[in-house]
């Protein structure tokens, strides 16, 4: 025969095995490891480490960062998306080629990018700072980094269901007597609700891993401009372990709970779109 | 009168979809816009919806001016080829969504009782509570019907209705549309590129080609007297033969010569005869005939269509019943002779036809 390659029934249970076993090693195993190495001064050091004054202020940080990122690509986001989709204007490929730069660019080269319009020197950088608003070595600036480095999550979860959704059902909307609002409630957000919510899940999970835009625009002052990830970075440069590993480990418990929340909206997405 | 265009244009880019429209559509009636993809029917209809603007003309819908009224105040019902059930509401919910809008609001009792009488006459009384992906795609129409209904529309139109059925539900449907529309006698306008279809549901036919109306009236009126050779065309199937060919036929034997009073003799001009107005015989009898030869006989139920090639080498397409062809008990290969019962002759510059029955 030839064409197709044929498995026997010890090739085909030594491929699942060679699967399995890579995927321990790469995932599994580290995953595993870093459990150990959080705990391994037992439980109370562990929970002191988690609890360290600069531990908890940068999980204050990252956390309100998170918030206000989110909120800001759920809504803007969905509006890019409607807009995308559902209106023609000039340069409008552009910019849907343009919502996924910041998936090809560097969050390093993002942030840089922005240093250079809001830093003390940036052409938006001068004006603001004379108004006494810093923006670049502050919270803001890192909000906005934040924002940047996640702007394509929603949007990109979102056009295709709403390509897929078609404007049908909602001229039919029209056409029985329903305003714009009306519409969107009624007939087009029960359509697309768990798509953005799975577009939400993964702009909440990279805005809290989000660490080489953040370096560059944070300054990473201690205390003030340190998230989650900049203190793990800066308490591995300085040899407090315990201190990493408890704060990796809440970052990986949370990235966790997203990932299994994200799994069931995934398959809750997917019952949906097959009913029609 | 129900519904009335007037120099309908639109435009998209450089295409113009829709090229100066004029129609009446009489109140009560079931009329079918008819065309080949691409003629501008959908963005008629869709103009008279409101769901797009036209670049000039009007809209009157009940004698009233409806040009710049938005989509939601023109009081139309409006059905998608591919249902655009709201998939997330059930049966009730969706053909009670136009009936929440109504002003003054009707009360509870009076939306269910409503949507009940509605589901009786789509004959889906026992479905109110299911999901549109739980009907099956004849049931999901005729939903898509009563949610368009239950408003009480001024005018019904219909996009496509049947375009996404299978053949056995969609000669169904129509019939019931047919039979709907006799009962209640709503103004309505359908879309449809197929002929068969406009013929067996509508009262009135408008032929579309091109963003132009080629020609309206009734069904038969326009198979029997077609305006142009677009219509001749696209309403069945025809033979296009070339003037010279008819009348040099009597140069090749001692045939009896058909003989057209056609005045002037210059080209651009066609012979149109349908396969079914012409006759086949074993022998001459006198009339004008072509010999011919059979090169191919399909049976066809109660009919057999044939394919014959004339002495200059021209195909035409005959059409016979089973019985005639068992009569002359023809079989492929065999000499015979054709005459044409009904010739229609388009003169292209001005358009014109003339009408010879032999």
């Amino acid at each position: 025969m030839v064409g197709k390659p044929r498995f026997g029934s010890l090739g085909r249970s030594l491929l699942i095995l060679a699967v399995v076993g890579w995927f321990a090693l790469l995932i599994l195993v580290p995953s595993l490891a870093l459990f150990r190495a959080a705990i391994s001064g037992g439980v109370g050091a562990f929970w002191r480490a988690l609890t360290s004054p600069e531990a908890l202020t940068s999980f204050q940080l990252t956390i309100g960062i998170t918030l206000i990122a989110t909120v800001v690509n759920t809504v803007m986001g969905l509006l890019l998306a409607l807009v995308l989709t559902r209106h023609r204007f000039p340069g409008q490929t552009f910019v849907d080629g343009l919502v996924d730069l910041p998936f090809a660019v560097s969050p390093i080269v993002a942030g840089l990018m922005l240093v250079v319009v809001y830093g003390p020197n940036g052409w938006l950088g001068i004006p603001l700072n004379a108004i006494g608003f810093q923006v670049v070595y502050a919270w803001p600036g890192m909000v906005l980094a934040t924002i940047f480095v996640t702007l394509p999550f929603v949007v990109r979860e979102v056009v295709p269901v709403l390509r897929e959704f078609g404007v049908d059902q909602e001229e039919v909307a029209y056409t029985l007597g329903a305003g714009r609002w009306r519409t969107f409630r009624k007939v087009t957000w029960p359509s697309i609700r768990w798509g953005l919510a799975y577009g939400v899940t993964l702009t909440v999970a990279r805005s809290l891993g989000e660490f080489g835009a953040l370096l560059v625009v944070s300054g990473n002052i201690l205390g003030r401009t340190q998230t989650t990830t900049l203190y793990v970075h800066d308490s591995i440069e300085s040899f407090n372990t315990e201190g990493a590993y408890a704060a990796s480990l809440a970052l990986a418990a949370v990235s966790f709970i997203l990932l299994i929340g994200m799994e069931s909206l995934r398959r809750r997405v997917a019952i949906r779109e097959g009913t029609e | 009168m129900g519904i009335l265009v007037r120099n309908l244009t639109k435009k998209y880019g450089d295409f113009q979809a829709v090229n100066g429209v004029t129609f009446e559509v009489p109140a009560g009636q079931l009329v079918a816009l008819l065309g080949p993809s691409g003629s501008g029917k959908s963005s008629i209809l869709r103009i008279i919806a409101g769901l797009e603007l036209a670049d000039t003309g009007s809209v009157e819908l009940t004698g009233e001016d409806a040009t710049h009224v938005p989509v939601q105040r023109r009081g139309v019902g409006f059905v998608f080829q591919h249902y655009a059930l709201f998939r997330h509401m059930t049966i009730r919910e969706n053909v009670a969504f136009g009936l929440e809008l109504r002003r003054p609001k009707p009360n509870k009792d009076e939306i269910r009782a409503r949507v009940d009488e509605l589901l009786g006459l789509v004959q889906l009384m026992g479905h109110a509570e299911r999901y549109p992906s739980q009907l099956s795609g004849g049931q999901r129409q005729r939903v898509a019907l009563a949610r368009a209904l239950a408003p009480k529309p001024k005018v019904l139109l219909l996009d496509e209705p049947f375009g996404a059925l299978d053949a056995k539900v969609r000669d169904e449907l129509r019939a019931w549309l047919r039979r709907l529309h006799d009962e209640d006698h709503m103004t309505t306008l359908f879309v449809t590129h197929d002929q068969q279809e406009a013929f067996e549901v509508a009262d009135q036919v408008i032929v579309l080609n091109h963003g132009k109306v080629e020609q309206m009236g009734p069904p038969q009126w326009l198979y029997e007297r077609p305006a142009t050779p677009f219509v001749t065309e696209f309403l069945g199937s025809v033979n296009v033969l070339n003037v010279e060919t008819v009348l040099t036929m009597d140069q090749h034997g001692d045939e009896v010569p058909l003989s057209l009073d056609l005045p002037g003799s210059e080209g651009g001009r066609a012979v149109y005869v349908r396969p079914h107005d012409l006759e086949v015989q074993r022998h001459r009898d006198g009339r004008p005939c072509w010999p011919a030869r059979i090169r191919r006989l399909t049976p066809l139920g109660g009919l057999a269509r044939l394919v014959l090639t004339l002495h200059d080498g021209t195909d035409i397409q005959v059409q016979l019943t089973r019985q005639r062809c068992l009569e002359l008990s023809l079989a492929q290969g065999d000499d015979v002779f054709v005459l044409p019962k009904d010739l229609k002759v388009f003169h292209q510059p001005g358009n014109f036809v003339e009408n010879y029955m032999i």
